[in-house]
């Protein structure tokens, strides 16, 4: 018989302590995020595709050329062009295109890039109506920015 | 025109009007507190706040063709859910809004109001038969078991209330807790001492009951939507399923205002001032949102946890609360 009444009393209790914890809840600030009407900030270690960095004192790219992205790519997303001009050390880069269908967003040309000219973009609005909106000429990307 | 059948008009319209925006505006509610406990926001893009989002929801609803399954009871199956609002509607006649405020002050307006509300169980019943479909008869079956199971504690506790207020009319019932809420059934403290140890089980006994009756969660073992798809209203399409919510709101709205009329003082101020339908919507909004906050607490109870609930603890338990309730008038 005691039983019985500890029974309804404590599970009155639990169900008292239950209804507490909800309404403290209640009242919390919510933590939806408007996505649409507000745009999120990305975390700093956020993995969008990769972005050629600008030159801190030119805005032109870091990038030498040296083509160890495009071998360390595992997906071979990466091609890269460059060509000898008079009067420059180094070659030039003529072409830096990312093809995002097939990247699986590993990082390791980020990593074996030694200048350190690529890096994550922030981009995640990625929709696009056909294939080829996947592929990105990041060298045009790089000019546009600077612009 | 017979001045008397303007006013029956009247207040069957109002009264539909009434049961359809409350319904609508419970939805909104019932949503904006499920999403603030989840810590969401809820409804907020159809206009300011999201008030409209239910009237959008009724409007499609409303345009949506009432699709008849194969092999279903086609007269049983279009009746249901109009049996499920008639009950409903039929149930506000006798509830005193304020004191003028009554379609209809009937001396046994009590009786009446559970005479009519346990159509409503029958109706769930027919549904769910005539869907033709496993899921719909199976929650129809455990519809019925569950209020036949809790009619009886809340019954009980009804005649606890009616002995101690010597009525069935609701409106005198509502008179007599005139005064501030010392003098209220749940804590009369101003009346009978004795009975302010057994009201409040009373009143909490008829609350769970009303829960129950109503198929509201943690007792929705009729709807169980991750078991039994959408319960008695699976098959249901458009209005017909339109209706089954209507219906379900009016109920809670019912059990709550009766909830309010028996223990709370119904249009009663709690400190004797102003009187009016402004206190009793007040009271009756507020248990309906400790009914929704109820629901997105707990999960749903299991079949046998409910019934064991009632049969082993609420109806022992107002049977003794009716003994002793009978003694204490005597003896106080």
């Amino acid at each position: 018989m005691g039983g019985y009444f500890k029974e309804i009393f404590d599970g009155a209790h639990s169900l008292v302590a239950g209804m507490g914890v909800t309404l403290k809840y209640l009242f919390q600030p919510v933590v939806t995020e408007q996505y649409p009407h507000v745009a999120p900030t990305m975390p700093d270690r956020f993995r969008g595709h990769i972005e050629l960095v600008a030159s801190e004192e030119t805005g032109g790219t870091l990038c030498i050329v040296c083509g160890m992205c495009q071998k360390a790519c595992p997906s071979g997303c990466i091609t890269v062009a460059g060509e000898k001009v008079e009067g420059v050390k180094g070659k030039v880069l003529t072409k830096y295109e990312l093809d995002f269908t097939k990247c699986s967003l590993c990082g390791i040309c980020v990593e074996s890039c030694n200048p350190g000219a690529i890096t994550f973009s922030k981009d995640y609005n990625l929709a696009g109506l056909r294939k080829e909106a996947f592929i990105y000429d990041l060298k045009k990307r790089l000019e546009e920015r600077k612009r | 025109m017979n001045p008397e059948i303007v006013r029956v008009l009247g207040y069957i319209v109002a009264i539909i009007a009434f049961v359809a925006l409350n319904a609508a505006m419970l939805v909104w509610m019932e949503r904006k507190v499920a999403g603030h406990i989840q810590r969401r926001i809820g409804p907020k893009e159809v206009g300011p706040f999201g008030l409209l989002q239910s009237f959008a929801d009724g409007i499609k609803l409303m345009t949506k063709q009432l699709i008849v399954p194969e092999g279903a009871d086609v007269p049983l199956f279009k009746v249901a859910p109009m049996l499920v609002m008639i009950p409903a509607v039929m149930c506000f006649v006798t509830i005193p809004f304020s004191e003028q405020l009554a379609a209809r002050n009937i001396n046994v307006g009590l009786l009446l109001i559970f005479a009519i509300a346990s159509i409503n169980v029958f109706a769930l019943l027919l549904g769910g038969w005539a869907s033709h479909n496993k899921y719909a008869v199976i929650s129809a079956a455990r519809a019925v078991s569950q209020n036949v199971a809790y009619e009886i504690p809340m019954l009980i506790t009804a005649i606890t209330v009616v002995m101690f207020t010597g009525t069935m009319n609701l409106n005198e019932i509502v008179m007599g807790q005139a005064g501030g809420f010392w003098h209220w059934n749940i804590l009369p403290i101003a009346k009978n001492v004795g009975m302010v140890v057994l009201m409040p089980v009373s009143f909490l006994i008829f609350f769970i009951c009303s829960m129950a009756e109503t198929n509201r969660a943690p007792f929705d073992l009729g709807e169980a939507e991750s078991e039994l798809v959408a319960g008695f209203h699976t098959e249901y399409a458009g209005m017909g399923f339109g209706l089954f919510f209507l219906g379900e709101y009016a109920n809670v709205f019912i059990g709550c205002s009766l909830a309010v009329i028996l223990f709370l003082g119904g249009w009663q101020c709690p400190f004797g001032l102003f009187p009016g339908v402004h206190w009793f919507l007040l009271k009756v909004y507020f248990l309906i949102f400790v009914v929704m906050w109820a629901r997105w607490t707990f999960p749903r109870t299991t079949f046998y946890g409910l019934l064991n609930l009632s049969w082993k603890i609420l109806i022992p338990v107002s049977l003794f609360n009716l003994v002793l309730t009978g003694a204490f008038i005597k003896v106080f």
